[in-house]
């Protein structure tokens, strides 16, 4: 690693935890139960809402309510994507004149938004209308990132609350996450974005003529069966337009990671500067951090938010920085050829397949680590090229679980899920009930934690065997050997977890895929969150138990080693053997 | 459940259009007015007709042109209409293959060069579109397209001075040159030097 990589990482922690205090308290005032001067300032467009939907914004649901409130918002949100993609042919704003999208890509397209996972299965400058990307895929941006939100202040207010029935009011929630905090901060950034040179418009491609022309061949077979081969002239460019600036602003601040265009944030028009790279990471973690801070704040001790920060930040830096290095190190199987890959003043060298020059190694690998820590799944590199070593920490950063920041909302609910296994492990250790914030967790709470832990985990498991016994899954694959493997095991950890990101390689957009990886989608999203609001309901009307001798306080560096430890055994114990024959098999070949 | 689907359908209606409609609206109206340029694709203009964008790379193979990082879209190389990378693998001899010949076709248009080929100028960018290469792969390339063009290295070196920049804010980033706008001046150069000449 040289010196600017490591300056990179540092300036960008330091950005983010500057920047967690302040979003942090934000969000506070944004989801406090009384009136505050944030909800007042748009308390008329808020109660203008309510009035029209006939929601009375101060009933209080218990968890059941709030769940299915929630579950059928979302099912409401995937049938309507759903339709659009089906029919996007007759509708306006089309000027590509693009077709119906297939049903099981639809299907596929519309659980991924709206789970907040945004696996891409097509190419968005070649399939999807604009009308399309803005009254479907944007707003399911929105919506998915308000709802995991939504869904982690009630989880909280589980804790917070004593002896009550009621988690809040999930249309409150949803409609004050969307209003007061993903609306403006996309706002913002998306004029960041476009200073930056990001397009912004409605604009049908533009043509431009090349400076030098060229040709190409394509061979195809004539009815006698002989090859017929066709150069066609290349002396235009078309260079894609349309409205990306304020879906990439939604994409990385609501940890979507849909990208407007197929190569995501890799391509110079959605992601043109070093600078616009440094907002979009930082975009990434900013509401996931600054939830922790929020978390604290609303359990009364803001220690505890830190507590689940730092244990957060613990896991990332290490994996983040053995990420940089084995992309600076390069890819062992060039060596020997005459290439110069040693970082220099002029130039990043490392393993620049799949990288673009402005992001070099440090800004590459950094956001490659951030967008998996989150479950972003944008990316600016293409991760099916990263080295083996490199190509394993993102894989396992998702496979973790999703709780190292992880999604808007659902990172946090899914860490104290987690949380909630350590002080039990750690109250098995001492023979005491074990307590977490100062409700007792008994086994309903550990049946509802051990739940929303296992389930992914049993996803990837599961799907990856069945993906690697079926001749359709395999079909898919675009690289020999061990690396074939590691496309099919990060494809179903990237569903499982709802990231979204892909070796890219992988051909998955088949019926088989989209169904599967569908399936995958929805049964990590939503099962995991009603287990987690389940787990809340119960908290919630719990008294609050005194501190005592017995008690273990949650909020030292000893809690956070545990945490992370039990983070760790968790995802290693699952994982392992199955890296072993991806991307451990594939670096041990590569050294011989 | 009746209660909840209608407040579901209809919250959903309002936050689409919301969320769908009044604010790409508002974003865009915001972004024509304070960024024109940018928010329409930075286009290269050049006597009142769009020559390229400054951010998206073409396809160069021509001696006496900088070439740009090698590019995976199909069908052909710097389709801007389907960015994608190579997906390669590092393990891949596919990859390998790939770097070989890219490494002789470098040789084959500037023989004689043999110092070590920077390995952005051999290997496929994330979205095939790069507009940028390393200012080693720059410095690599110089003295073939001096000769190329019976420019001197000083000349052509004072271009690629002027299209390169350093890291954004003195450390974000990797430094880099422009390749098509390092391109389009040099053939301007080219063309104002030979009208010196017709002065002359």
């Amino acid at each position: 690693m040289t010196t600017n990589d490591c300056l990179q990482i540092a300036v960008f922690l330091i950005v983010l935890l500057l920047l967690v205090k302040p979003v942090g308290s934000y969000m506070a005032l944004v989801f406090a139960d009384a009136p505050n001067r944030v909800t007042r300032l748009g308390g008329r467009i808020e109660r203008g809402i309510y009035r029209l939907c006939g929601i009375s914004h101060s009933e209080d649901m218990g968890w059941k309510r709030y769940a299915l409130a929630m579950l059928l918002f979302n099912v409401l949100g995937v049938l309507v994507v759903f339709v659009l993609q089906r029919v996007q042919q007759w509708l306006p704003l089309n000027p590509q004149h693009f077709g119906a999208v297939s049903s099981d890509s639809a299907m596929n397209t519309a659980i991924s938004f709206a789970s907040n996972t945004n696996w891409q299965g097509y190419a968005g400058e070649s399939t999807m209308s604009y009308l399309t990307q803005m009254l479907g895929l944007a707003v399911q941006n929105f919506l998915s990132a308000a709802t995991g939100i939504a869904v982690l202040v009630a989880v909280v207010r589980g804790f917070s609350r004593r002896s009550a029935k009621g988690l809040g009011n999930f249309w409150v929630d949803l409609t004050r996450s969307t209003l007061y905090l993903l609306m403006p901060l996309s706002l913002l950034m998306t004029v960041l974005l476009v200073s930056q040179g990001v397009v912004q418009n409605f604009k049908p491609y533009v043509d431009v003529p090349v400076l030098q022309a060229s040709s190409y061949a394509t061979t195809a077979k004539d009815a006698a069966g002989h090859d017929l081969t066709t150069q066609t002239a290349v002396t235009t460019q078309t260079l894609p337009m349309g409205p990306a600036a304020s879906q990439i602003a939604i994409k990385q601040l609501g940890t979507n990671g849909g990208g407007f265009f197929n190569a995501n944030s890799a391509h110079p028009y959605e992601n043109p500067t070093p600078l616009s790279n440094f907002i979009e990471m930082l975009a990434i973690f900013l509401i996931p951090g600054g939830l922790c801070y929020m978390f604290g704040k609303q359990v009364g001790d803001r220690r505890q938010g830190w507590a689940i920060l730092a244990t957060m930040l613990v896991i990332f830096i290490p994996l983040t920085i053995g990420l940089v290095a084995a992309e600076q190190a390069g890819n062992p199987a060039l060596h020997g050829l005459a290439i110069d890959a040693h970082a220099s003043a002029t130039q990043a060298g490392g393993n620049m397949e799949g990288k673009e020059t402005r992001f070099g190694i440090a800004s590459s690998g950094l956001f490659a680590a951030i967008t998996t820590a989150a479950s972003c799944g944008a990316v600016n590199a293409m991760h099916d090229s990263l080295t083996p070593l490199g190509g394993l920490v993102p894989m396992w950063l998702m496979q973790l679980g999703e709780v190292i920041f992880g999604g808007v909302g659902s990172g946090l609910y899914g860490m104290l899920a987690f949380a909630v296994v350590a002080v039990f492990i750690a109250g098995l250790m001492v023979g005491r009930t074990p307590e977490y914030l100062g409700k007792k967790i008994e086994a309903y709470e550990m049946k509802m934690a051990s739940l929303a832990v296992l389930l992914p985990c049993a996803l990837v498991v599961i799907c990856t065997a069945i993906a690697v016994m079926v001749p359709a899954g395999v079909a898919g694959v675009a690289n020999p050997g061990a690396h074939g493997f590691s496309e099919i095991l990060y494809a179903v950890s990237s569903a499982s977890n709802n990231n979204g990101s892909a070796f890219g390689g992988l051909s998955a957009n088949t019926p088989f895929w989209n169904v599967l990886l569908g399936l995958c989608m929805f049964f990590a999203r939503f099962p995991l969150a009603i287990a987690m609001l389940a787990m809340a309901g119960s908290l919630a009307s719990k008294r609050h138990v005194p501190e005592s001798a017995g008690t273990l306080p949650t909020h030292t560096p000893l809690f956070v080693t545990l945490l992370a430890c039990v983070v760790i055994v968790v995802g290693a114990l699952t994982f392992l053997p199955a890296l072993a024959l991806g991307p451990i098999a594939e670096q041990l070949m590569s050294a011989h | 459940m009746s209660k909840l689907l209608r407040q579901s359908f209809c919250l959903l209606l309002v936050m689409t259009i919301i969320t769908g409609v009044l604010y790409p609206l508002a974003a865009t109206g915001l972004a024509q007015l304070i960024f024109p340029h940018q928010a329409n694709g930075s286009l290269i203009v050049k006597d009142g007709k769009p020559v390229g964008s400054a951010l998206i790379g073409q396809s160069f193979t021509d001696p006496k042109y900088f070439w740009g990082r090698p590019s995976a879209t199909s069908p052909n190389a710097y389709n801007a209409s389907s960015s994608s990378g190579s997906n390669l693998g590092p393990t891949n001899p596919a990859l390998t293959d790939a770097v070989k010949q890219r490494i002789a076709a470098l040789r084959a248009a500037d023989p004689g060069n043999t110092a070590p080929v920077p390995v952005d100028l051999v290997t496929a960018s994330g979205s095939g579109l790069d507009p940028q290469i390393s200012p080693a792969a720059a410095q690599y390339q110089l003295a073939r397209v001096a000769s190329a063009r019976g420019l001197s290295a000083s000349q052509v070196q004072a271009l690629v001075s002027e299209y390169t920049e350093g890291r954004q804010l003195g450390m974000l980033g990797e430094p880099r040159v422009d390749v098509l706008q390092l391109n389009l001046a040099l053939d301007s150069q080219r063309s104002t030097s030979s009208s010196h000449r017709g002065e002359d």
